[in-house]
């Protein structure tokens, strides 16, 4: 038995009374592909957190190198060999590929002067380690996403790593940029460093992982071979739920469109989109990041107009020229980041949720209702089931999954016609996943369209009644989800742009 | 329900702003301190009166300073826009009623130039909200370099001098005493004051500063005229500190383009004293008025001590405004700790 590269037992961290991590075991071997699964908010970033010493843990040991500390610093994990490798990268944008590379090294050797020659040389040791070849004098900020994430790598390696770990590292990729980086993941196990391959999508999960840890709500639910498990059974004990085939089903479905799109394109970001919406559907539209479907959802808010093409709303082509002129069509979005995007965190419960009518509580005088508006407020706590004692409380005090009720409810309020979600259950408790699933069904069977965007491929096959995959700014298929599965949309999804560019 | 509900308020407010709180307390035991101390001065009305003349000069500053903090960002040009919106009623006052005019001509005069002044702050503070808005030039950067024009064009107009000789119906209207005793800057603060709290608890404007301070792409999202929002904040800014140079005006009886010259800090101390984020998002009037009284009898009371120059009071103002935000700063959970403790950086 080879000594464990990291061993951390026992593990649990509470934030604020939630409790994050509870009693978490994970080792992990040199040169181990171990892949870490669970849902959205299961523990798996605070796990990584107490691993590279972000986080302290409230129980329990972490082992490196065989000496056992109760608490990491971060300086102590890296002189330790973990690196991690985070979803934004933490590369400077703004600095070249060699600053980026090298200043970490030249700082670290407390030097006053900076000498550009030995910058360049260390630099292109890196990259050679890897294999990888790149302008070493191009910025980072110019650099594709799986470019960046070589650069991350490449600087993690610099520093003697013994264990990498990849937080999601390719929720942003082409299918051929993750066979690039899995034969890099191959190459680091030959040498002996283990990495740690945080994911929750199953098939990469399957290609790559000697061993599997998934959790489930801060709790390790099973540690095992790759053989013992098969894709139904994972999912099972990543989500604790057997898996039902409870497709979306709309009731009445209008035969006019209520929304529909001609050639809709944003200059750089999508183009030549035409969808149609019907009262009573939910539509999905799916895609990678940086395939263009959030700006598509920007351009159908207003908030990013179109360069191209046309909106029709009940068939009369309309001008979305903002967001306030989408809000008077009727339209209504939940953005992809409820907390930079969509909440006022520090402001009241009530105050978010009556926002965008707070003009309605204006008397003829000019005094805002108090009152009324709190009673509004309070009526969507109610009907939205948000967990709080009083609507006064500040939004920051609720969990995920109750302040995307919140944003929920903000827009059902406005009496939208159309809705447009965009990620919907990004970082929700599955309680809450499930309820908010539920609310999108009832709103469509009360007659209204709704547009769910969403990369997670499980939640839009389930919910919508029609799904588009979105690749490359385009629409590339348009797919029934009652005889689709999951992979087929995967594959639709992250073909890689230069085979179907043909077919535009 | 009815006595329940009204009591739960109060004692929350109380209770839930610790700003507030600690202001009360500072304030109480400052003054306990200046009755023991200064037993004499304490107990003359004439101290009262003349802090009564002094601090809305500075506290209608810092009225408007506090709006725009609030929305996230700030005004360091209330002092210019104080100093030529001053220059210029006083030049528009004697030109209407010159020295040796009547009666009626000079209250035409006072009348005129009081308008002019509002007018004028609230252009030259739009223009502030325009580059900020819109331009998208961040507010601090705006307000520095139009401090420095507004500044530029009062000593235009006057050459640099003061402009004296004003109608002698400004200095009587001004110099008023309401009931015998309540000066007449004072009346003017207190109304400004209602004025902002309507504005702030009684208007969907004031929910919605808060909402864009508190988050301004949310705010974009949930479909309210941000740049419409910012512009009208800082408006009312310039209004403000329009008054604020009517008061000066009448206090020095003349306007000059560097008077007042310490207000843009002491402002700023004010505001954010009174617990105002500077991140924009929360903060109370209440904490803010309750700053400027804390501020000017603190001054006051400096006043009463011949032996601490007037040479030290910036060093006591920016003193007192680091540490303020540093213990701000403190209150907030961890938020030290981390800066002497473990850094909690990433990768």
């Amino acid at each position: 038995m080879v000594d464990n590269v990291i061993a951390v037992r026992d593990i649990g961290k509470a934030f604020a009374g939630v409790q994050a991590l509870d009693g978490i075991t994970l080792e992990i071997a040199p040169g181990e592909i171990h892949c870490l699964a669970g849902e959205n908010g299961s523990g798996k970033s605070t796990l990584i957190k107490v691993m590279s010493g972000v986080h302290a843990p409230d129980t329990g040991t972490i082992e490196l190198n065989g000496k056992t500390f109760s608490k990491l610093s971060p300086i102590e994990a890296i002189s330790n060999g973990v690196q991690v490798i985070y979803q934004d990268f933490s590369v400077f944008p703004n600095l070249t590929v060699m600053e980026n590379l090298a200043l970490n090294a030249e700082l670290a050797a407390h030097r006053t002067f900076v000498s550009w020659k030995r910058m360049r040389a260390v630099a292109e040791e890196a990259i050679a380690k890897i294999n990888f070849t790149i302008d070493l004098d191009e910025k980072v900020g110019q650099l594709s996403v799986a470019q960046k994430q070589l650069v991350a790598i490449s600087r993690a390696l610099m520093s003697d790593a013994k264990l990498i770990i990849m937080d999601e590292p390719t929720t942003a990729l082409t299918k051929r940029e993750v066979d690039a980086l899995f034969a890099i993941i191959l190459d680091l196990k030959a040498r002996g460093i283990a990495t740690l391959f945080v994911s929750h999508k199953l098939d990469e999960v399957f290609e790559i992982s000697e061993r599997f840890t998934i959790i489930r709500n801060g709790k390790s639910v099973i540690t095992c071979l790759p053989e013992e498990l098969d894709h139904a059974t994972f999912s099972h004990h990543m989500t604790g739920r057997e898996f039902d085939d409870d497709h979306f089903v709309p009731e009445h479905v209008s035969e006019e469109p209520i929304l529909e799109t001609r050639g809709l394109g944003v200059d750089g970001a999508f183009a030549d989109v035409d969808l149609t919406l019907r009262k009573g559907e939910i539509l999905g539209i799916t895609g990678l990041l940086g395939s263009g479907r959030t700006e598509l959802a920007l351009s159908l808010f207003g908030s990013k107009p179109a360069d191209s093409g046309k909106i029709l709303i009940n068939g009369e082509v309309v001008e979305v020229g903002s967001v306030r002129a989408a809000i008077a069509h009727g339209i209504g979005y939940v953005p992809e980041d409820r907390l930079t995007e969509g909440l006022f965190l520090e402001r009241s419960i009530s105050s978010n949720i009556v926002i965008s009518e707070i003009d309605s509580f204006v008397s003829k005088f000019g005094a805002l209702d108090q009152r009324k508006a709190d009673a509004e407020g309070q009526r969507w706590v109610d009907e939205l089931k948000i967990a709080t004692p009083n609507p006064a409380n500040p939004v920051n005090t609720l969990s995920g999954g109750n302040q995307q009720r919140i944003v929920l409810a903000k827009w059902l309020a406005t009496h939208p016609k159309i809705l447009i979600l965009n990620g919907p259950t990004v970082g929700v408790d599955i309680g809450s996943k499930h309820d908010i699933h539920r609310i999108l069904r009832t709103l469509a069977s009360e007659g209204l369209g709704v547009i769910i965007i969403s990369d997670d491929i499980p939640e839009v096959i389930q919910n919508c009644n029609r799904v588009m995959a979105m690749n490359a700014g385009r629409i590339v298929a348009e797919i029934d989800p009652r005889t689709t599965t999951e992979s087929e949309l995967a594959e639709l999804m992250s073909k890689d742009p230069s085979t179907i560019d043909g077919k535009g | 329900m009815s006595a329940l509900t009204t009591l739960t308020p109060l004692r929350d407010r109380l209770t839930r702003d610790p700003h507030v709180t600690r202001l009360a307390v500072i304030l109480v035991l400052l003054l306990t301190f200046f009755m023991l101390v200064k037993t004499k001065n304490f107990f003359g009305i004439a101290t009262w009166q003349s802090m009564a003349v002094q601090f809305p000069e500075f506290g209608l500053m810092a009225l408007g300073v506090m709006l725009t903090m609030i929305i996230g960002g700030i005004d360091l040009s209330v002092v210019g826009v104080a100093n030529m919106t001053a220059i210029g009623s006083a030049t528009l006052m004697m030109s209407i009623a010159p020295t040796g005019s009547d009666s009626p001509q000079g209250y035409l005069a006072v009348v005129a130039a009081i308008a002019f002044s509002l007018i004028v702050g609230a252009i030259a503070g739009a223009f502030n909200g325009f580059l900020i808005a819109k331009v998208k030039i961040p507010a601090i950067l705006v307000t520095l370099g139009t401090f420095e024009l507004f500044t530029g064009i009062a000593v235009i107009i006057t050459g640099g001098k003061p402009a004296s000789g004003l109608p002698a119906q400004y200095g009587e209207i001004m110099a008023q005493r309401v009931f015998g005793i309540i000066p007449m800057p004072l009346i003017i603060f207190i109304l400004a004051t209602v004025v902002i709290a309507l504005i702030m608890y009684k208007t969907a404007f004031g929910t919605k500063l808060y909402m864009l301070g508190s988050n301004e792409t949310a705010a974009q999202f949930s479909g309210l005229k941000t740049d419409n929002l910012i512009i009208r904040t800082y408006m009312t800014s310039g209004i403000y500190a329009a008054a604020a140079g009517l008061v000066m005006l009448a206090n020095y009886n003349s306007a000059k383009a560097d008077y007042g010259s310490t207000y843009t800090l002491l402002a700023v101390l004010i505001v954010v004293l009174g617990g105002v984020n500077p991140n924009g998002g929360s903060g109370r009037l209440s904490g803010v008025i309750l700053a400027v009284v804390v501020l000017q009898v603190l001054s006051s009371l400096l006043n009463t001590f011949p032996n601490i120059s007037n040479f030290y009071r910036p060093l006591i103002w920016g003193g007192v405004l680091l540490l303020v935000i540093v213990v701000n700063q403190w209150t907030k959970k961890n938020r030290l700790s981390r800066l002497f403790g473990v850094k909690g950086n990433k990768s």
